[in-house]
């Protein structure tokens, strides 16, 4: 990373009469646009930049050089997965045959694509222990969305509209109730012991004064402070004998492949995030991917399209049989279009075609590395890079929870309250150091809290840096309090004005202009 | 064994495992209960060396199990032109393998380049405001559409177009129907709105909002004055579903006087791959920045004086608002809004006009050649189109698409929903022409479609 700041906008750069592209001159040019009236066309131009292609790829690369990622160096953003990104993955889903399939040409002339996208299907179901996956959801929140569709809609069918409220551990990732309201769902709030973990007495008086209302049961496990919800099986017990169902928030699976299946947890729905578990990269934001899967007995409530495979049949081979294996079920295609919200559940869709395929190339491409032989080490390695780390800075970082932790652990701050150094000043100063921050201020539980997961990809010796340089800050913290409070010092921006940023929004270009 | 993405080597994880107090690293998991452990083998394939890997997926590529066909079908994908630079650019591991840039001092080159792209949409759409991009077109559809209900006080509905692309519609459906938004459907008349039956619901009143598409499903660009104003009437918002390509040419959403506009940005010379990744935008006007869903980056300054980015107004949003926030939605597209950007600083003021040029002359083109062969007639009569148009096949319109496949072509996408009072549609055909298609394919692709 460049320590140096690369201020320029590429509008800044943009010098009338350039150019970037070059587009073939000879084509039949009998038809302009100017035919179209003059109402349907735009009065000026756009402003969009003229720069040359140098000018352009200097620009992007200086700016890559102020940004932090995973290649760069250790980045243990607790709750995040932030797993190496494997090179080979990049190489196959930048297959020229891939990039190149129209989502509706017909399914016997991309029987590869939708191998791919079966086998992607089965391998995750296996890997839940649920019975069928979905892969159209584009993140995890929007699988979130999308599994609380499918319970809501198995409800419906069931007749039970009063089913409306979901129960949600405080300790839940925000975007669990945000999901559960975006589907039309009433929030419950269920209380955490001072451990972190559920309440279950709290949970048991819930279900006794509304359990008829009850659609499901949100939880992440291991939970938002890395630690696995001892009572799990009583929980889905209790839940289920009220008539709710499970759904499991899958941004945690990663501590547990190899150990244990959300479906013999006895969760019904869940989610998955493939950014995360399964090593795709997080692209500075997106695009990820947030397959669902389900229990037996839930699959007809998945979202459309979906793909089938016509028989066990095996690879299919080039040689081989020419009828096509896997086939596209596009639903109901022509929505009914009737008042008053329109779809029922056999119209479930959450997009325009399969989700992000890209992705799904990734993911594929990382389980078939694995195999199964290393799949199953890929929780044990996480959770023993999160157990080693919490053992050896539990001196200087408060441990709020001491026990075993899964595949991240959460500190309330430093151990030496009386320095005035936050969370905010440790994270700070570990970018000087060249390490991402840790999660800041998540879980809600504890004030200063700080969660770090270093992934199974992780060395001792990259952690061992690590802890040596969490042990030097806490030093500085009582050494000289202020260089801490004032980081970071060696990055190409200092600390920002939050306030300023969103009193008065300039959020383009065009509002700087004078 | 040692594999590739472990560094863990024996040594290492017995001083690991001591300094944890463990014997195993199995026993980490001894607090969970038994009869939920995963006691076997997954039923997986065993490891792929680098090497079958790639062997295996050459054979999933094989042109039998992954036809590369000359593409003229859209329909919500096209295979646009894109400079080489930007598929490598966006490769760069500094933006590859980060993720949302929390921690701003170390993240300025993904702010920035979202900065960029807020201002790039904003300037193509003609509104003011653009949110850092969402998962794709039809959920920032449906999204508008639940931006538009809860900023109603007193609404009964919003209303949605018949020529809204289906498979869109059936998302906005799919949103609508579990937040409990009713939905009103206009009708459409020769492939277009039905202005009559949208001003009879208008003044009926308690409209949240309108949701068009421009060009419409059908590659109609359609004529949509007066209706901002009507549905502003009504405190209502107006929101408009664009092609971002055609918008270098095309009349813009602000123009229209759209309160929002929605769209996928895939058109903006992203790889078709199967339908995903694309992209989806938002843009909106100032008054409506605190209710509109998704990241958005601002300007500010540093602790040294320096023009900084950063990530803004997240009040809004779910980890501060949790089931109150304006959405779910916790991130963005980010990657795909940088090849948006790279592409559109590459293409330019120039460039994006040039390509959509050549589409609309290729597509009219090939219309003109196809009607001369007399085996097609345009299904919507005398409305204009951009580079998407319909046409009626009176024959096996099935049987004549294989036969283009057979050829190399994918001929475009067969359309089974023509609206009602519409002319009847298991005949229509709809072509989508780019400018990646040549004289010669349009030419070809004529022979083929005209002599069956």
């Amino acid at each position: 990373m460049n320590r140096t700041l690369y201020g320029n906008l590429i509008f800044e750069l943009s010098k009338k009469g350039r150019r970037g592209y070059s587009l073939p001159q000879d084509y039949d040019r009998t038809h302009t646009t100017a035919e179209l009236p003059e109402a349907l066309r735009r009065k000026e131009a756009a402003r969009l930049p003229e720069c040359d292609e140098l000018t352009v790829v200097r620009h992007y690369t200086n700016l890559s050089h102020n940004n932090f990622g995973v290649n760069d160096g250790f980045y243990p953003l607790g709750s995040c997965t932030m797993k190496y990104n494997p090179v080979i993955n990049e190489e196959i889903a930048a297959m020229k045959a891939f990039a190149g399939l129209h989502p509706l040409q017909p399914a016997e002339t991309c029987q590869g694509a939708l191998e791919v996208y079966f086998n992607l299907q089965q391998s995750l179901a296996e890997l839940a222990g649920l019975s069928e996956f979905t892969l159209n959801p584009c993140a995890g929140a929007h699988g979130e969305l999308t599994g609380l569709m499918v319970i809501r809609a198995y409800h419906e069918s069931q007749g039970a509209t009063s089913r409306t409220k979901v129960l949600i551990p405080d300790s839940a990732h925000g975007t669990n109730p945000a999901s559960a309201a975006v589907c039309g769902l009433e929030v419950v709030e269920v209380k955490s012991l001072p451990d972190g973990t559920v309440d279950v007495d709290h949970l048991r008086e819930l279900l006794a004064e509304m359990g008829d209302q009850v659609a499901a049961m949100m939880m992440t496990n291991p939970n938002t402070l890395g630690i696995f919800e001892p009572r799990v099986l009583e929980i889905t017990e209790m839940v289920h004998k009220a008539g709710g169902l499970m759904y499991y928030d899958g941004a945690n699976l990663n501590a547990l492949l190899g150990e244990c299946r959300p479906g013999d947890m006895g969760f019904d729905v869940m989610h998955i995030n493939l950014h995360k578990t399964f090593s795709t990269p997080h692209g500075g934001g997106g695009p990820g991917s947030g397959p669902v899967g389900v229990r037996k007995g839930l699959e007809q409530f998945l979202p459309y399209p979906r793909v089938k495979m016509r028989e066990a049949a095996p690879l299919s081979s080039p040689e081989g049989d020419t009828t096509p294996v896997f086939s596209i079920d596009w639903g109901n295609e022509a929505p009914s279009g009737a008042v008053g919200g329109a779809s029922t559940p056999s119209t479930i869709s959450v997009g325009s075609f399969f989700g992000n395929f890209g992705v799904m190339l990734k993911a594929y491409a990382y389980i078939l590395s694995l195999g199964h032989e290393n799949v199953k080490m890929v929780g044990p390695l996480a959770t023993l890079n999160a157990n080693y780390i919490k053992e050896r800075l539990r001196d200087d970082y408060l441990l709020p929870i001491s026990g075993l932790c899964k595949h991240e652990v959460v500190f309330d701050g430093l151990v030496d309250k009386n320095t005035g150094v936050t969370t905010m000043d440790v994270a700070k100063r570990l970018l000087d150091y060249g390490y991402h921050a840790p999660t800041i201020y998540f879980p809600l539980l504890f004030h200063e809290s700080l969660m770090i997961e270093p992934t199974e990809n992780e060395s001792k010796e990259t952690i061992d840096s690590f802890i040596d340089v969490m042990h030097k800050i806490a030093a500085e913290a009582k050494s000289d309090p202020e260089l801490v409070k004032t980081a970071p010092h060696n990055t190409p921006i200092g600390r920002v004005d939050d306030v300023l940023a969103a009193k008065q929004p300039v959020t383009t270009y065009w509002k700087t202009l004078p | 064994m040692q594999f590739k993405y472990f560094p863990h080597t024996e040594e290492d994880l017995g001083e690991m495992l001591k300094t944890v107090g463990v014997s195993s690293v199995h026993d980490l998991f001894a607090d969970i209960p038994a009869a939920a452990r995963f006691q076997r083998d997954y039923d997986l394939p065993q490891a792929l060396s680098e090497t079958d890997l790639r062997l295996f997926f050459d054979q999933l590529t094989h042109p039998l199990n992954a036809q590369q066909l000359i593409c003229f079908a859209g329909a919500g994908c096209y295979d646009h032109y894109a400079p080489s630079v930007v598929q490598n650019l966006i490769q760069r591991s500094e933006f590859l393998t980060s993720y949302t840039p929390y921690q701003a001092e170390i993240s300025q080159g993904t702010l920035h380049y979202i900065f960029e792209y807020q201002s790039m949409i904003a300037e193509l759409t003609g509104l003011d405001i653009s949110n850092a991009s969402m998962y794709d077109g039809a959920t920032a559809t449906a999204e508008a559409m639940m931006m538009a209900w809860g900023n109603a006080k007193k609404a009964t509905r919003v209303l949605v177009s018949e020529t809204l692309d289906p498979k869109v519609r059936r998302v906005v459906e799919t949103y609508a129907h579990f937040h409990g938004v009713p939905l009103q459907l206009i009708p459409a008349k020769n492939g277009a709105l039905d202005r009559e039956a949208l001003d009879k619901e208008l003044a009926e009143g308690g409209v949240a909002g309108v949701v068009v598409q421009q060009p419409n499903y059908y590659g109609i660009v359609e004529d949509y004055t007066g209706i901002a104003d009507q549905v502003h009437e009504q405190k209502g918002i107006f929101v408009i579903n664009a092609n971002p390509s055609d918008l270098a040419i095309l009349k813009t959403p602000g123009e229209w006087g759209a309160d929002v506009a929605v769209g996928d940005g895939q058109s903006l010379g992203i790889p078709m791959t199967f339908g995903g990744p694309g992209v989806g935008f938002m843009a909106c006007t100032e008054k409506l920045i605190r209710k509109m869903p998704g990241r958005i980056v601002g300007q500010t300054l540093d602790n040294r004086g320096q023009r900084a980015f950063v990530l803004t107004l997240q009040a809004r949003e779910q980890h501060i608002r949790r089931q109150k926030a304006t959405s779910n939605i916790c991130s963005n597209q980010s990657l795909m809004a940088l090849y948006v950007t790279i592409y559109l600083s590459l293409m330019g003021k120039e460039g994006l006009r040039e390509a959509a040029e050549m589409s609309y002359a290729g597509a009219h083109s090939l219309c003109d050649k196809l009607l001369a062969t007399g085996k097609f007639k345009m299904t919507f009569p005398d409305q204009p189109f951009f580079n998407e148009f319909c046409l009626d096949y009176d024959g096996d319109l099935d049987a004549l698409m294989t036969e283009a496949i057979e050829c190399g072509y994918l001929a475009g996408i067969k359309v089974d929903t023509i609206p009602e009072g519409s002319p009847e549609g298991s005949h229509t055909l709809m072509l989508a022409v780019t400018e990646q298609r040549t004289p010669e394919e349009i030419e070809e692709l004529c022979e083929i479609l005209g002599k069956a």
